[in-house]
């Protein structure tokens, strides 16, 4: 579904990654991690078609991201779920609107789902903050309905950047819990986080690989966390 | 046979299924005020001087119309002779004007109409048997009209005493004026759509720029170019129409309050609209909605074509 070949990147400067090559595999589990400022988010961008390689080539879905318009980038990420590390919302409609937002974008019936988008809602448990507006919530708050956001759609992929960036160990397990149930209902799973004790919980629940970002490379780290 | 559309596909094709929006996915772009009130006014503004504008241009080419027309089908024959030769002068006149191709019809002018003439200018006492008043001959033209210069020959050899007055001399630069006004006219609404499109278009970047954060959270979730330029050609769109369907009913209710037109329909009194002229105003809102509908779309576009 996603697979990158020989992928490179810079923003202008030198490099930021070189050589990398990946083939994410349906049902896959994946951890991704690495220094802040190794490219977690750049590597995360160039997998849901927000940039191009500079060198090399990323294939979403069968598509060369390089002949892809605009109309099949906002097509394909339908298929692709991204939690974002500042999460992004629409500030002005209220967090259930802002979950509903991708079904509404692709031309969904709103209203004829409302009863998923509860049980959505219900799911990460954000019920009683569904009337709210994103900067009234809470960073928890925040980072679950940006994962039921980027779930909304059913999408195949699931990409999620720091989604434990600022919240408490409770509440990391309780996202994480979401995801590995995500991944038993069949979704690609990739986390970005340099939170090792994540990883280390995550271990015992899911068959997790670990991705390191470390000298521009991307490794597969052992188990040696 | 006569299968009915269903109401959605009705909707879908109706121009005012875009003037009511879509409410829900309107309400992705956050009401701006600043936007909103420029635009309404702009829209309101410009459509109450393109009233005018209309209704000068409908005046002047109905009134260059009427002039050519009246004036093409009447002119006059002057014959200033001594009092004993006027009868037989006014005699032969006929009789060359009878024979003149072109002419259709050619009467003299009875004392009591020269005297009705005369009234507004010297007084209903007026004695016009006393006085060595010229004999006036009306000439009524055929569709082609007759030659002037060749008339004129004919009557200085047959009638010394005659002058023709085919008013061409006056009624031409009038005419002219009354054409060329209309043209400034014209030229004016066209100059009014212009400023009304760039003052959207103003309007329409600022607001897509204001709203690139709003615009950019759309990319990420999986919104198409065409469904985020959507939300904005329709509010644009939307307030335009109304913005100019209130400048028109202003525009209207000024032009009501005009002095009516008097019966011999004076150049300023004669500005206001008539009979199905009416209609035309009422073109105004649907074409500054379509002007603006197209001014935020290739705003929309240019802007979201630059983003990467
Ligand atoms: N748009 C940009 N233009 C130029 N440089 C950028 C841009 N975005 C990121 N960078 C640089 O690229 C490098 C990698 O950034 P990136 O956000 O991918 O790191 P990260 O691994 O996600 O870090 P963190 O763990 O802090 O989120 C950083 O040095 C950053 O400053
Ligand atoms: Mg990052």
């Amino acid at each position: 579904m996603i697979e990158l070949d020989n992928l490179a990147y810079s923003y202008g400067g030198g490099e930021l990654l070189s050589d990398i090559s990946l083939r994410l595999t349906p049902g896959s589990f994946h951890f991704l991690t690495g220094p802040s400022g190794a490219g977690k988010t750049t590597f995360l961008k160039l997998c849901y078609g927000a940039l191009i390689p500079t060198a090399g080539q990323a294939v979403l879905f069968g598509q060369d991201v390089r002949e892809m318009t605009r109309d099949d980038v906002a097509t394909i990420r339908r298929r692709i779920g991204v939690v974002h590390q500042d999460c992004q919302f629409l500030d002005h409609l209220t967090v259930a609107e802002n979950i509903a937002l991708p079904l509404m974008v692709s031309g969904h019936d709103v209203e004829a789902e409302q009863q998923n988008l509860g049980e959505l809602i219900a799911w990460c448990g954000l019920t009683h903050r569904a009337g709210a507006l994103p900067p009234e919530l809470s960073g928890g708050e925040r980072q679950r309905a940006a994962l039921a956001r980027a779930v909304i759609m059913s999408p195949e992929v699931i990409l999620a950047d720091e989604p434990t960036g600022n919240v408490d160990w409770e509440m990391s397990q309780r996202l994480l819990a979401l995801l590995v149930e995500l991944n038993r209902m069949g979704k690609t799973v990739m986390i970005a986080t340099h939170d090792l004790g994540l990883i280390r919980a995550a271990k015992s629940r899911v068959q997790a690989r670990v991705l390191r970002i470390a000298k521009r490379r991307l490794q597969l780290a052992g188990a040696d966390l | 046979m006569n299968k009915r559309l269903s109401p959605r596909a009705l909707a879908a094709i109706s121009p005012l299924a875009l003037l009511k929006g879509e409410p829900q996915a309107d309400r992705v772009v956050p009401p701006t005020g600043f936007t909103a009130r420029l635009t309404l006014f702009a829209a309101a503004a410009m459509t109450f001087l393109a009233v005018f504008a209309l209704a000068l241009s409908l005046a002047t080419g109905r009134m260059a119309a009427n002039w050519s027309q009246e004036l093409a089908r009447s002119s006059t024959l002057r014959i200033s002779a001594p009092a004993d030769q006027i009868a037989a002068q006014t005699e032969a006149a006929l009789q060359v004007l009878a024979t003149t191709r072109g002419v259709a019809r050619a009467r003299a002018l009875t004392a009591e109409e020269q005297q009705g003439l005369l009234e507004p200018w010297f007084g209903p006492d007026l004695p016009v048997d006393s006085l060595p008043i010229p004999q006036l001959v009306e000439i009524v033209e055929d569709g082609e009209g007759y030659d002037a210069a060749g008339l004129r020959l004919r009557l200085q050899a047959e009638v010394p005493g005659a002058v023709l007055d085919d008013h061409a001399r006056w009624r031409r630069p009038l005419v002219r004026a009354a054409e060329r006004i209309r043209a400034l006219g014209l030229l004016s609404l066209l100059l009014i759509g212009g400023v009304m499109a760039a003052m959207i278009t103003l309007a329409a970047n600022s607001a897509l720029a204001a709203n690139a954060q709003v615009i950019a959270v759309l990319r990420l979730v999986g919104a198409r170019d065409e469904f985020i330029a959507r939300a904005f050609v329709r509010r644009f769109t939307f307030r335009a129409f109304w913005g100019a369907a209130l400048g028109m009913a202003l525009g209207l209710a000024a032009l009501l309050a005009l002095p009516q037109a008097q019966a011999e329909g004076g150049f300023l009194t004669g500005l206001g609209l008539r009979g199905w002229h009416w209609i035309w105003p009422f073109v105004l809102p649907p074409v500054a909605a379509a002007v603006s509908f197209a001014a935020t779309r290739a705003a929309a576009r240019r802007m979201l074509g630059n983003l990467a």
